[in-house]
């Protein structure tokens, strides 16, 4: 009578402990799935209705194109054959199994931040929690002697930190709990300031955290057509009037009461930061408030009713004011003040006021979708306007939305749309880049 | 090679077909929704400004249904030969996903009590003999109590703006006095008065009558419902029936429900899915599928699943179950049968109202679902007794923004010039300073008025086209001439200057060539008794349990409403019951 039940008790131990170490297996790999989402990984690794992190995504560099790799676990068009350091040292140093360095589009510098036990959950998620794909990504398209690598890893000597520097310096920098998990995510797997910081003329990042000064996020060179705003506390074109709770909703959804995003950031919403849990997009809210504006000659921005009250009585004489009557006031509406989390508004919206136009050029061109994501499954759409409007009209539209309401930035004229036209990205609905519904 | 099989799949992608399926897969059902049509996605086709181009909308249909591929035949009475309905006229089914629930305006009621059980209603008012011979005057099986809670989840998913009278037993706004108690308010307040619509609340109050504001699901502001989908506000632009709405602001299944459900990984769209049948096995009381053809590859397909849901147009609805052998077709001579039986439609005229010169009414302006009403005349809310006519119509200014290409059509309208100055001036006139009452009004069932297959005409896939009988028929055509005569002290008093009053004549047979109403209902109706509905009370087959056919088909007789609103609580009364009770027990819901 119990003999059984002491080998069952025994079993039972047995397959308890096989268990939770399946469990914890799992909450490996779960762990390191969030933390994928939270470096963003699939915004370039993962191409729309193609097998998850199978590579393929290209980028423009002013050298030439390259695409990133299938980082899945096939041994032979994938990272397979990486062991756990070989791994660690691609994320955090930029060095590939075979020693070559990488392309600083990887951001390297940002995820020499990443502890250990963070890039050992990536490691096993990457291994065990991704299906892998025997494809590979098409040949990057950098003409010799812009093809030869070594001379990347003098620029990694020159300007990517040691790991272990990296992450003391961001562990460092506040006491706060939550400050520190909002370095942490922002400086690290996040990499904002890949895009968001500006570079240097040899094309590292000027600044790294928050404490290398106030460049640190003060808004970045051109991507893709796009212009990275500042994510600074700049009144007028930083995040100066985005409360903490705008900034949430903004990455949980794409969507906020004061902007929506666009561009290159819709991808990073929709493979990364929706995915967030609660507190930790309060912690990146929460790190980004606290950065003081790098431009303090900014005023305050404050409504101005004049262009109302002019479009309201029907005067029209401001330039490119019929046009936005037309074009742009059913969802924009005459006060500029849009709707909220649907349609942004445009009077005191940062991108509207960014000294560099390009990207309201461009959304004006092109339109924009915000695609459905999992707590907003609505996809709103801007069309595109480039087959519709003149470069002058648009470049009038543009400088009516610039100046009106309050809004102070410098007119823009047909040679800018023109000029802007070159570097005009595809719209957000060719080759299905986003989905919509 | 086995035939797919799904949990449940849904016939049609509108209204019905949307909710149905978001509720099953809420249950956690696999669900495959078919859609005859393409797929129709607000961001993409409809994107502004196209999506408001009146050539392709209005005039070239660009939402409605294809005739060249399949169509109803009609005729007045049943002497006569059928002919197929070749341009589309007097009602504008929709086609793709979305349906009609894409292309309506968005005029959302709920439904007036007494209707649900309007013979027993008359009866107990004015006794049985008030029932004229031949008229089918049926009661619904259901009660307003009973479906109050699925209104409710309705209006909350369409975002629907209104201004409510009764909330929980308490007068809490001005809404209608002839509502009845609702659990809770509108999600949305009420859109505003047009300038018409003002001048007519004024008109009716001083009348001695209740004006109330139009429940519209045209978003008074913005707005996500309870699905985490987005709307934008309305703002007047005019074009709601006959288009996909660029502002997100029109209630519709794509804007509304699908961005959710298509998130849902047991969910599938098929669209260019054209249904030929459902399939049954040997005893024709289970079905066991469905079977589709492809519309681009033309190939066919069979689907196997426990459950199928006919979500599709009213009348697509009946030629389903009649082609597919679904229950008895109703024989008018024999009177026996169901399928078929009580085709309805609504008996509606419009009439136009000139003000004088220095008043702007802005013909232009407008929003589908917006506007001012008036139900002193419509359901039982007044003394049939020494009319003696059963039913009644809602009257109300309900402006919706006329298009240019239908105002230059429309013009100064019954007998003005149609060229020259003459012409200009009055369509000026019309557009500027003139505004439309409309008595919107019930249609009763007859025993000779009905649907069934056509012995004479296919369609494209070989399949007999649906007959329609359908006249216009003493009874409606004198309420309809009573509520219209109440319209004309209150267009004096609103200060016409000239009225162009329109109502049915005497012996006045259906036409089809004009507008009236795509309010087409009945066919396979629900009630109490498997002898006299095809459906039971939750719109489950009598004959075939596994089929539940959701629908204004469902409709005993044609009410003075706008049907969606009912339609929308009907789905959701029955996914209710397939959730809470079938599921656990498949099988007839009531015992016939």
């Amino acid at each position: 009578m119990k003999w059984p039940l002491f080998i069952a008790c025994f079993l039972g131990m047995g397959l308890t402990a096989e268990a939770a170490a399946q469990d914890s297996d799992k909450a490996i790999v779960e762990k390191g799935r969030y933390l994928a989402a939270a470096s963003d990984c699939g915004a370039c690794h993962s191409v729309h209705g193609q097998p998850e992190y199978s590579g393929g995504v290209s980028f423009s560099l002013p050298m030439g194109k390259i695409y990133s790799t299938n980082i899945t676990p096939d041994p032979d068009h994938g990272i397979g054959r990486y062991t756990e350091a070989q791994f660690g040292q691609a994320l955090r140093q930029g060095i590939r199994r075979d020693g070559a360095t990488l392309y600083p589009a990887m951001p390297f510098l940002s995820y020499a931040r990443l502890t250990d036990s963070d890039i050992h959950a990536l490691f096993v998620y990457f291994r065990d929690g991704v299906k892998a794909v025997p494809v590979s990504a098409p040949k990057n398209q950098i003409p010799w002697p812009l093809s030869i690598r070594w001379p990347l890893t003098f620029w990694r000597w020159a300007f990517a930190p040691t790991p272990h520097k990296a992450i003391a310096s961001t562990a460092g920098e506040f006491t706060d709990p939550l400050l520190a998990r909002g370095a942490y995510l922002v400086e690290g797997p996040a990499h904002c300031g890949a895009c968001h910081s500006p570079r240097a003329i040899t094309m590292q990042e000027k600044a790294l955290t928050a404490h290398d000064g106030s460049l640190y996020l003060a808004g970045g060179a051109p991507v893709d057509g796009w212009t990275p705003p500042s994510l600074r506390q700049e009144n007028r074109t930083g995040l100066g009037r985005w409360s903490e709770e705008d900034i949430v909703s903004f990455l949980r959804t794409g969507r906020s009461n004061t902007g929506s995003v666009f561009g290159s950031m819709t991808s990073a919403v929709l493979h990364g930061t929706q995915k967030l849990t609660d507190s930790d997009l309060h912690a990146i809210a929460h790190y980004l408030k606290s950065l003081p504006p790098a431009d303090q000659t900014q005023t305050p921005w404050t409504y101005d009713p004049t262009i109302t009250d002019q479009l309201h009585k029907a005067d029209l004489s401001s330039r490119g004011a019929r046009i936005y009557v037309d074009r742009c006031a059913a969802c924009h509406r005459t006060d500029g003040k849009g709707y909220p989390a649907v349609f942004p508004a445009l009077a005191g919206n940062p991108v509207m006021m960014q000294s560099d136009a390009m990207s309201l050029v461009h959304i004006v061109q092109n339109g924009a979708s915000l695609p459905a994501m999992t707590a907003a499954p609505s996809s709103i759409t801007m069309p595109a306007f480039s087959h519709k409007l003149t470069d002058q009209q648009i470049a009038d539209v543009v400088t009516f939305i610039r100046h009106a309401w309050g809004n102070n930035a410098a007119p823009v004229s047909a040679e800018d749309v023109r000029q802007f036209s070159k570097t005009m990205p595809p719209p957000d609905m060719a080759d299905d880049a986003v989905s919509l519904n | 090679m086995g035939r797919t099989h799904v949990d449940a799949v849904i016939v049609g992608a509108g209204w019905a077909g949307s909710i149905m399926a978001k509720e099953l897969t809420e249950a956690g059902l696999s669900v495959i929704m078919l859609e005859r049509g393409p797929e129709r996605m607000t961001p993409v086709e409809g994107a502004y400004p196209e999506s408001i181009d009146e050539l392709r909308g209005a005039v070239r249909k660009r939402l409605f249904q294809n005739l060249s591929q399949s169509t109803v035949t009609i005729r007045n009475t049943m002497d006569q030969t059928a002919l197929p309905y070749r341009q589309l006229a007097a009602f504008l089914p929709g086609e793709g996903v979305g349906g009609a629930g894409l292309h309506w305006s968005g005029v959302h009621f709920r439904v007036a009590p007494e209707d649900l059980r309007l013979r027993s209603s008359v009866i107990e008012r004015y006794g049985e003999k008030f029932i004229p011979e031949g008229m089918n005057l049926q009661d619904y099986g259901v009660t307003y109590a009973e479906l109050e809670p699925f209104f409710d989840k309705a209006e909350k998913v369409f975002g629907t703006s209104g201004e409510a009278y009764k909330v929980q037993g308490k007068i809490v706004g001005n809404g209608n006095v002839f509502s009845p108690d609702r659990s809770d308010n509108f999600p949305l307040q009420a859109m505003k008065d047009t300038f018409s619509a003002s001048i007519f609340r004024d008109a009716a109050k001083n009348a001695g009558y209740h004006p109330y504001a139009l429940p519209a699901a045209n978003a008074s502001r913005q707005y996500t419902n309870i699905y985490g989908c987005q709307m934008g506000p309305c703002n007047f632009c005019g074009y709601c029936s006959g288009y996909d709405c660029y502002l997100y602001s029109k209630a519709s299944p794509n804007v509304n429900i699908l961005p959710a459900l298509r998130q849902d990984p047991g969910f599938t769209l098929i669209p260019n899915a054209h249904v030929l049948r459902v399939d049954l096995d040997s005893t024709k009381t289970k079905a066991t599928g469905v079977t589709y053809l492809d519309t681009e590859t033309r190939e066919e397909t069979s689907l196997s699943a426990d459950l199928v849901i006919l979500g599709a147009f009213q009348f697509n609805n009946v030629h389903l179950m009649l082609v597919s052998g679904i229950g008895k077709p109703y024989d008018p001579v024999s009177n026996t049968g169901t399928v078929g039986r009580n085709f309805v439609y609504q008996t509606i005229t419009s009439s136009r109202v000139w003000l004088p010169s220095s008043t702007y009414t802005n013909q232009f302006v407008g929003a589908g679902g917006a506007g001012v009403a008036i139900d002193d005349f419509n359901s039982m809310n007044f003394d049939h007794g020494p009319l003696g006519f059963v039913g009644g119509s809602p009257v109300w200014v309900n402006q919706a923004g006329v298009k240019p290409i239908a105002a230059a059509i429309g013009a100064g309208g019954g007998g003005t010039p149609r060229w020259g100055s003459a012409y200009k001036n009055a369509l000026i006139n019309t557009y500027k300073h003139s505004l439309g009452i409309d008595a919107h009004g019930s249609n009763m069932a007859y025993r000779d008025v009905y649907l069934d297959l056509d012995p004479t005409w296919k369609d494209v896939y070989g399949q007999p086209l649906l007959r329609m009988t359908f006249t216009w028929k003493d009874n409606d055509i004198r309420m309809n001439q009573y509520v219209v005569s109440r319209i004309e002290p209150i267009a004096r008093a609103m200060g016409a200057t000239k009225m162009n009053l329109v109502h049915l004549n005497a012996g006045q047979p259906f036409d089809t060539r004009n507008y009236q109403t795509t309010h087409l209902g009945g066919g396979a109706i629900m009630g109490d008794n498997p002898q006299t509905s095809a459906l039971n009370r939750y719109l489950q087959s009598w004959d075939v349990s596994n089929v539940f056919v959701i629908g204004s088909n469902a409709f005993p007789q044609g009410m003075g409403y706008n049907p969606t609103g009912m339609v929308a609580a009907l789905a959701y009364w029955a996914a209710h019951h397939i959730r809470t009770t079938y599921l656990k027990s498949p099988g007839p819901l009531v015992k016939a």
